[in-house]
């Protein structure tokens, strides 16, 4: 979930027949042999030396640093003016909109765990709510599935969630949209916003928890805060977006009738970016949803909270029927909000099957229906709380247990000796390689791998994330990070190939494969956890198999689009001077598609990054684990605060990396005087 | 004709960087177009326009693509914010206008009606035709009154709660029309308005103009590329090129007399004898003529003339409107006009040679850019 909506362009390019092109390709090409040869080398000769290795329980002096300056901070809560005038206010209106919400629909403050609707009630308004925002279908939907996270036994976690969600999407839109507006108002905004945006936007969910629950201590209120913080820039580019694709002619159209920049705004971009920005409120959603379950770490009530739980105790069961809840919490949130946007259509009124009034009528009379359910919920027991002899929680965890165990007994010989195969055969193998060779080498062979695709910019760029990476006294655990990173990615990349190459190829399979792979974005990257723990325990593997399904569906749908977007007569030209559909795919398609594979490496990369380090949950070592273990012991709270900022680093440097490799070759652009010449 | 609504002085519009230094450069604002891009990277869309609209008048700006005109009309209220010169709007200056008047002018004296029609697509025709009297603040009742009948003038009515793109163009332009008419401006601005329409439409939405203008009296200042267009419409024709002017008059003025072989070229197809009147062809009486030889006045269209002046067995005398006789044309006159008119160019120069006054207002232009 890392990143959601960039505006980069994934434009097929044609190779260029530009001699100094192929020259430059070839000195890259020696460059990145020349770094191969020098890392193989110094492994070969220099291995185990200099590795910057720090076992688990060690720290440097920068840790302890950290850890006295959370001391500090605990110390200074109440006495500084920053803490005193601006923060622990933040971090009490925030609490109080979480409180207000969590009351409503979970359970009220005083402890006692009876919401104020009672859980009929709740399903009744959310029923009503979807219904007012989108149609009957979500409606129904809703009511299903709020009544069965009840025969869950998970209403309650589910109510906490839905009230953070609620609450974080809120303050989003509250913030997200004037800026968004404004973005799209004025070219300085926006100028100054996009590369903010872009940074947010490649920072993993993890990393924004440590340094927020340090300065907002931990609880709801900065799981709301860091939930806003990752959920913004979806609905701030998407506003920017809608308000600037307006066009020029309407624009000019309402300027000539003497409009203020209020007008205009009310009237003109406002009505007509409506549909884009409910799509950014959409993905807002979605991405809330995502950072609400893992903000459980950082002591969020809610279903993520069951999960993290479970998954600590190896419950795969109770993980299960929990994640569940959360797909089905996705599912509801995107249906919901995704009619919302298509009613928001321009002209969607004129296609609609009740009038306004009768429509009103409908909404008026169903909503008392809904406020008498929750009255009838206040007053009677079982409207209140979830009748406990429904609850078929507990059943759905010990089939689920039953099952995983009988496929990890049963099927013990295939999963056991397939992962030990991959563990044994290629990860260890592979990690040893990054973590043995001494850390100067690997840094001089990467920054060499940078300036082979990017000149001196990007090298100066990765030296300095290098750097950073060594001082913090995290080398050694952000190089197993990056070899599990490194190997996700590459299977990301053949699925991609082969499915992405299959879907551009046959408008069919697209069609059959896209609503599934859609469905795989929207899921809070949690949930792809649970079931691979059922089938391979808790170990490194389990978190790089999740990583894999987790970034595929985008990287698919990049090289499916890209493959697509390939002009349909030079495939022609090919098929018809008598290549086989192999030689298509290998001399014309993929070549094409150049660009869109380095772009759909990029966004693999950074889905796959994100999840790894979730995957210490589940048993993964490296920066994720430092930063778990940040959470839970004090002891090596500074450490986890390094190992976010090291995660930090490490996207930073394979997002540039990759993104330079996207954007190469670069084709000389004719001045654009030229151009205006020719047209005259 | 009476004091003008609208005046342009020496107005400039340079598209590119370092373009406000161009007016004012005697080397710059003297180059080609070449030039300036190749030298200064810039583009002067608009280059010392000099006219004046009268009241009630309907003034059209012709050019090829790119000559520059939809840069000239946004000029007039700012759209396009003009880099030099004078736009003199009932004598105000609307280039040294605050925000605020700039925004009532555009509110109550000029509105505009678009090419690409400019509809908002989330409102039905009532509330697009109404959107410039909301902007203004009128209440939502008088608004829409007064809409309904504007709606029922440009031929809507019924079609109220329909959506932009459940229209046809050409009904779209008419919404587009009904907006810039609503507000009850002095003057409405047309940015080729028809010609994204297909001909017979375009022909309705044409006789709908000259319609309205007769009902209404609104001045008009059209552009358009279509010369057939502007001999129907305009009282006035401005001929641009390169964002100069390179000709202005009236219709049988261009095509009488064309200033050079540009104008030539552009009116070389339009049947001569539907424009031109007789004026342009009279030649000194004959002394063999008869004195009560038939007469016809001196603004007849030569195409009128032609059933006469083939049937009669002698000359006809051509007289001015107070009676005093101008001279006389006979068949002769009357074919070399139809077969100049084929051939084009030599005949046309020919013909404005033998003008006794012609020259006097034939070519304005060479004023302008001298
Ligand atoms: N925003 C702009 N920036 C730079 N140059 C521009 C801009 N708008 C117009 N131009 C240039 O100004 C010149 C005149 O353009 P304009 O649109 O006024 O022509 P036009 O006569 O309306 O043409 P058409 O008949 O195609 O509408 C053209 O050369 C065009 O390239
Ligand atoms: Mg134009």
């Amino acid at each position: 979930m890392a990143t959601l909506l960039r505006e980069r362009t994934a434009a097929a390019v044609p190779l260029a027949a530009d001699p100094a092109l192929w020259r430059r390709i070839n000195r890259r090409t020696w460059l990145l042999l020349a770094a191969g040869a020098l890392w193989l080398l110094g492994f070969a000769f220099l291995h185990g030396t200099a590795t910057l290795s720090l076992p688990a329980a060690e720290l440097t002096d920068l840790h302890r640093i950290l850890n006295h300056f959370n001391a500090w901070i605990a110390d200074n809560r109440d006495g500084n003016p920053v803490f005193v005038y601006l923060l622990t206010p933040l971090r009490s209106a925030v609490g109080w909109v979480a409180g207000f919400f969590m009351a409503i629909f979970a359970a009220s403050p005083s402890g006692q765990l009876i919401p104020v609707m009672g859980w009929l009630g709740t399903v009744a308004v959310l029923t009503w709510i979807a219904f007012a925002v989108g149609n009957v279908r979500v409606a129904l939907l809703t009511a299903a599935v709020f009544t069965f996270f009840g025969f869950q036994g998970l209403f309650v976690d589910a109510a906490y969630t839905f009230a953070l969600v609620v609450t974080a999407v809120l303050l989003t839109l509250v913030a997200g949209i004037p800026l968004g507006v404004l973005a799209g108002i004025s070219n300085r905004v926006q100028k100054v916003l996009t590369p903010v945006l872009d940074f947010m936007q490649t920072m993993p969910t993890f990393v924004y928890l440590a340094p927020l629950a340090l300065i907002f201590l931990i609880g709801p209120a900065s799981a709301v805060i860091a939930t806003v913080i990752y959920a913004a820039p979806p609905v701030i580019r998407l506003t920017a977006h809608g308000i600037r694709s307006i066009p020029e002619n309407t624009r000019e159209a309402s300027d000539s009738l003497g409009t203020t920049g209020w007008q205009r705004l009310r009237t003109l971009q406002l009505p007509m970016a409506r549909r884009t920005i409910v799509m950014g409120i959409n993905q807002s959603t979605m991405a809330a949803l995502s950072m609400v379950t893992i903000a459980a770490l950082i002591a969020a009530p809610g279903l993520g909270q069951v999960v993290v739980v479970a998954l600590q105790s190896l419950d795969v069961g109770t993980a299960v029927n929990s994640g569940l809840a959360i797909v089905l919490m996705a599912i509801v949130l995107d249906r919901v909000t995704t009619a919302a946007s298509q009613r928001a259509e321009p002209g969607a009124a004129k296609s609609r099957r009740l009038s306004g009034r009768t429509r009103l009528i409908v909404l008026g009379a169903t909503l008392v229906l809904a406020l008498g359910v929750v009255q009838l919920s206040r007053t009677i027991l079982w409207a209140a709380v979830f009748p406990q002899n429904l609850n078929i929680g507990p059943a759905i965890g010990d089939g689920v247990n039953a099952a995983s165990g009988w496929l990890q007994a049963n099927l013990y010989f295939l999963t056991h000796s397939f992962r030990e195969a991959v563990t044994v055969g290629i990860l260890n193998p592979f990690q040893s390689l990054l973590t043995d060779t001494p850390f100067y080498l690997l840094s001089a062979v990467i920054i060499l791998v940078a300036y082979a695709i990017g000149h001196w910019k990007l090298a100066a760029v990765t030296a300095l994330s290098l750097a950073v990476i060594i001082s913090l006294g995290l080398w050694n655990d952000a190089m197993v990070t990056l070899a599990s990173t490194l190997l996700a990615t590459i299977m990301v990349m053949l699925l991609g190939i082969v499915f992405g190459v299959a879907m551009g190829r046959s408008s069919r399979l697209d069609q059959a494969m896209r609503p599934m792979l859609d469905a795989g974005q929207t899921m809070p990257a949690f949930v792809y956890l649970v079931p691979f723990l059922g089938l391979f325990g808790a170990t490194r593997f389990t978190a790089i198999v999740a990583a894999i399904i987790y970034a595929a569906p985008v990287a698919i749908k990049i090289i499916a689009d890209g493959v697509a977007g390939i002009s349909p007569t030079v495939v022609e030209a090919a098929v018809s001077s008598g290549s086989t559909p192999w030689q298509v795919i290998s001399k014309v398609q993929l070549p094409m598609a150049r660009k869109t594979l380095a772009l759909a490496a990029n966004q693999g990369l950074m889905y796959v990054l994100a999840m790894v380090v979730i995957g210490a949950l589940v048993g993964a070592g490296g920066l994720g684990y430092d930063v778990v273990a940040g959470f839970v012991q004090s002891s090596v709270f500074g450490k986890g605060l390094a190992a976010g900022l090291a995660i930090v680093f490490l996207g930073i440097l394979l997002d540039r990396i990759t993104q330079a490799a996207a954007a190469t070759p670069v084709r000389r652009q004719v001045p654009v005087r030229k151009q205006v010449a020719s047209k005259i | 004709m009476n004091s003008p609504v609208i005046s342009v002085r020496n107005l400039w519009k340079v598209f590119g960087p370092g373009g406000e230094k161009v007016p004012g450069d005697p080397k710059l604002s003297q180059s080609s177009p070449a030039d300036l891009l190749g030298r200064a990277g810039c583009v002067a869309a608009v280059r010392n326009m000099n006219f004046d609209v009268a009241k009630g008048e309907v003034f059209v700006v012709m050019g090829l693509s790119g000559s520059g005109k939809s840069t000239l009309i946004r000029c007039l209220t700012r759209l396009i914010e003009p880099t030099a010169g004078q736009v003199l709007v009932d004598g105000r200056d609307v280039l040294q206008a605050a925000p605020a008047e700039l925004r009532e002018l555009r509110r109550r004296k000029m509105s505009m009606v678009f090419q690409h029609f400019g509809l908002l697509p989330h409102r039905t025709v009532l509330d697009n035709v109404s959107y410039g009297l909301q902007i203004r603040g009128t209440a939502k009742k008088e608004r829409h009154a007064a809409s309904r009948e504007i709606i029922e003038l440009v031929g809507l009515k019924g079609y109220e709660q329909h959506y932009p793109d459940q229209l046809s163009g050409g009904m779209q332009q008419r919404v587009g029309l009904g907006r810039a008419l609503a507000g009850d401006p002095d003057t409405i601005l047309f940015d080729e308005p028809f010609s994204a329409l297909d001909p017979l439409i375009r022909r309705d939405m044409q006789a709908e103009v000259i319609r309205l203008h007769k009902e209404m009296g609104k001045t008009m200042v059209f552009v358009t590329h279509d010369l057939s267009e502007a001999l129907k419409l305009g009282d006035r024709i401005l001929i641009m090129r390169d964002g100069e002017m390179v000709q202005m008059g009236s219709g049988d003025e261009l095509v009488g007399s064309p200033a050079d072989s540009y104008i030539a070229d552009f009116v070389s197809e339009v049947p001569r004898a539907d424009v031109l009147t007789l004026k342009w062809i009279t030649r000194p009486v004959d002394a063999a003529t008869p004195a009560d030889a038939p007469v016809l006045a001196a603004g007849t269209l030569i195409r009128d003339a032609i059933p006469l002046v083939t049937d009669s067995s002698c000359p006809v005398l051509v007289a001015e409107p107070g009676g005093a006789v101008l001279g006389q044309i006979d068949r002769d006159s009357i074919l070399s006009v139809i077969h100049g008119g084929v051939s084009h160019g030599a005949g046309s120069h020919g013909i404005a040679a033998q003008l006794p006054d012609g020259g006097s207002h034939a070519s304005p232009s060479e004023e302008a850019v001298a």
